[in-house]
């Protein structure tokens, strides 16, 4: 899921220091489950504007508020209170205030910083495990991604800043090459090591991406 | 030729010393520190050492060429792309600069610029094979060359990393690149190394071992916190701490070191510091 996090507040205060009154937004999926954009976050956020001063004029937390068209039509649910509203604050990521953005004339607050696609380890604790490249190596690599989980995305082994297997950019954390090579010596295979991967092929991420299923997904 | 190369292929033992670029445009102390230099074949040009931001090391590596110098560039992954990589290396052609040392680069963490993108485009080994297709006349994008550089393309190793075996996967890909000689990381320990030189032997590529001149404990102790890969062993730190005189016992060490290159190695990598003076001394 893509992993947010709340704006700090003198930050967000800034931005609707010009607005009185505000309709809010959430986002069911991602942003709920990373407690970020819920109802629990929505109540929480109308709860600090009063303490601001400002007005609330409605509320909706979004089915997936990246889904274009049903942000629309949720917003048309409420058309009154996004009416009467200065500007629409939104918990969701990057994504889904844009789909709000892209769907009404007025002036749209993002509540939210947008991290990274997430991993759950446990509750709370999330892990970038693919950045999507859009020309994936797992299947050499015994799924477990260079690209993302290297901090350098290197593609041919360990770089000189490995000490005792850990990452040179955070010891707490084991190099991704190391792992790659554990996993694969117990799957008694030789994997990305056989050969020297050739340079990636960035233009597979040429943003900003755009994709359409063949046949109308027919 | 290079000197480096036809030392290096003529079997003798070579000695190499490191010049980082300023920080700011006074020229004057890397290019005097140079000449000064004694009993050294090449010189390494850092390149935005520890992600420091440092005026280029191929404008200095230039200077330092055309002043009668023979460098070493070095080159990171870290801030170029596949593109401004290749440029760099055929104006370095351009300037005669023919050794490299062709690296990832640390990580920007380390800088005084982590807030800067990394870019990684390329990887070392894939930066070798870069080197060595605009040595055979085309770009990266099978494109021909009007005009063909030609190189010697080093890189770098950490003899002494675990587990030893993924290391050397990396060693043996980076010679299929192209490797035509290696620089190490600091060489602290006499074991490793040895083993690192067993493994080497039916590669037939010539090994420069990096050796580090301590001036005292806490700088050991400065470098196993800051510096990545460099993993000063604690009996070391200690000779350091006792000794009357910190430095004196740092020269020794590094002595000691240059024994281990000239019994196991093809050569040694003075790392002095801002103490070049001291290289004739760790070389005697
Ligand atoms: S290689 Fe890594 S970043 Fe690319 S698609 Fe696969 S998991 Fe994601
Ligand atoms: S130590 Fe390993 S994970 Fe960390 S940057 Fe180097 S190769 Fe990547």
């Amino acid at each position: 899921m893509i992993i947010s996090e709340l704006k700090p507040l003198d930050e967000l205060q800034l931005a609707l220091s010009a607005c009185d009154k505000l309709f809010l937004v959430g986002c069911a999926a991602c942003a709920t489950a990373c407690k970020a954009g819920g109802e629990e976050e929505v109540f929480k956020l109308q709860e600090w504007l009063a303490t601001q001063g400002k007005e609330v004029s409605g509320s909706v937390v979004i089915d997936e508020a990246c889904h274009i068209m049903r942000a629309a039509r949720e917003l048309r649910h409420h058309r009154n209170a996004v009416q009467e509203a200065d500007a629409l604050v939104v918990l969701a990521c990057g994504s889904g205030i844009q789909s709000i953005s892209s769907n009404v004339e007025k002036r749209v607050v993002g509540g939210l910083n947008s991290m990274f696609l997430g991993n759950v380890r446990r509750f709370g604790h999330y892990e970038e495990m693919c950045s999507l490249c859009g020309d994936c190596i797992l299947n050499e690599t015994a799924g477990i991604c260079p690209v993302t989980t290297c901090a350098k995305g290197l593609l041919n082994g360990p770089c000189g800043g490995m000490e005792d297997g850990r990452c040179e950019v955070d010891e707490e954390i084991e190099c991704a090459w190391r792992l790659i090579y554990e996993r694969l010596q117990k799957q008694r295979r030789q994997g990305v090591f056989a050969r020297r991967v050739p340079p990636k092929n960035w233009s597979r991420r040429r943003q900003p991406g755009r994709y359409r299923l063949k046949n109308g997904g027919r | 030729m290079s000197q480096l190369a036809q030392q290096l292929a003529g079997g003798q033992f070579v000695v190499t010393a490191e010049i980082a670029p300023p920080k700011g445009t006074n020229l004057a102390p890397a290019l005097d520190g140079a000449r000064k230099l004694r009993g050294v074949t090449a010189v390494n040009v850092t390149d935005n050492q520890g992600a420091n931001m440092r005026l280029s090391s191929l404008a200095l590596a230039a200077q330092l060429q055309q002043s009668g110098t023979e460098t070493i560039l070095q080159l990171t992954c870290r801030d170029r792309n596949r593109m401004a990589l290749q440029s760099d290396l055929l104006g370095a052609a351009a300037f005669g600069i023919e050794n490299l040392l062709l690296l990832s680069g640390d990580h920007g963490k380390f800088g005084d610029h982590p807030d800067a993108r990394p870019v990684f485009d390329l990887d070392s080994v894939q930066m070798l094979d870069m080197a060595s297709g605009l040595m055979a006349g085309t770009d990266m994008a099978g494109k021909p060359l009007n005009g063909v550089p030609r190189f010697f393309p080093g890189a770098a190793v950490n003899p002494a990393a675990e587990p030893f075996e993924l290391m050397f996967q990396k060693v043996t890909k980076k010679v299929a690149s192209g490797a035509r000689f290696f620089q190490t990381q600091s060489v602290f320990e006499h074991g490793p190394l040895e083993r690192f030189m067993a493994a080497m032997a039916p590669l037939r590529v010539p090994v420069i071992a990096g050796v580090l001149l301590m001036r005292s404990a806490k700088m050991a102790r400065f470098l196993n916190a800051n510096i990545p890969g460099v993993k000063v062993p604690q009996p070391l730190i200690e000779r350091l701490e006792d000794a009357g005189d910190p430095m004196a016992e740092g020269l020794a060490i590094a002595r000691e070191t240059v024994g281990w290159a000239r019994e196991l190695c093809q050569g040694v990598h003075l790392m002095t510091l801002g103490h070049e003076d001291q290289i004739p001394a760790i070389l005697a």
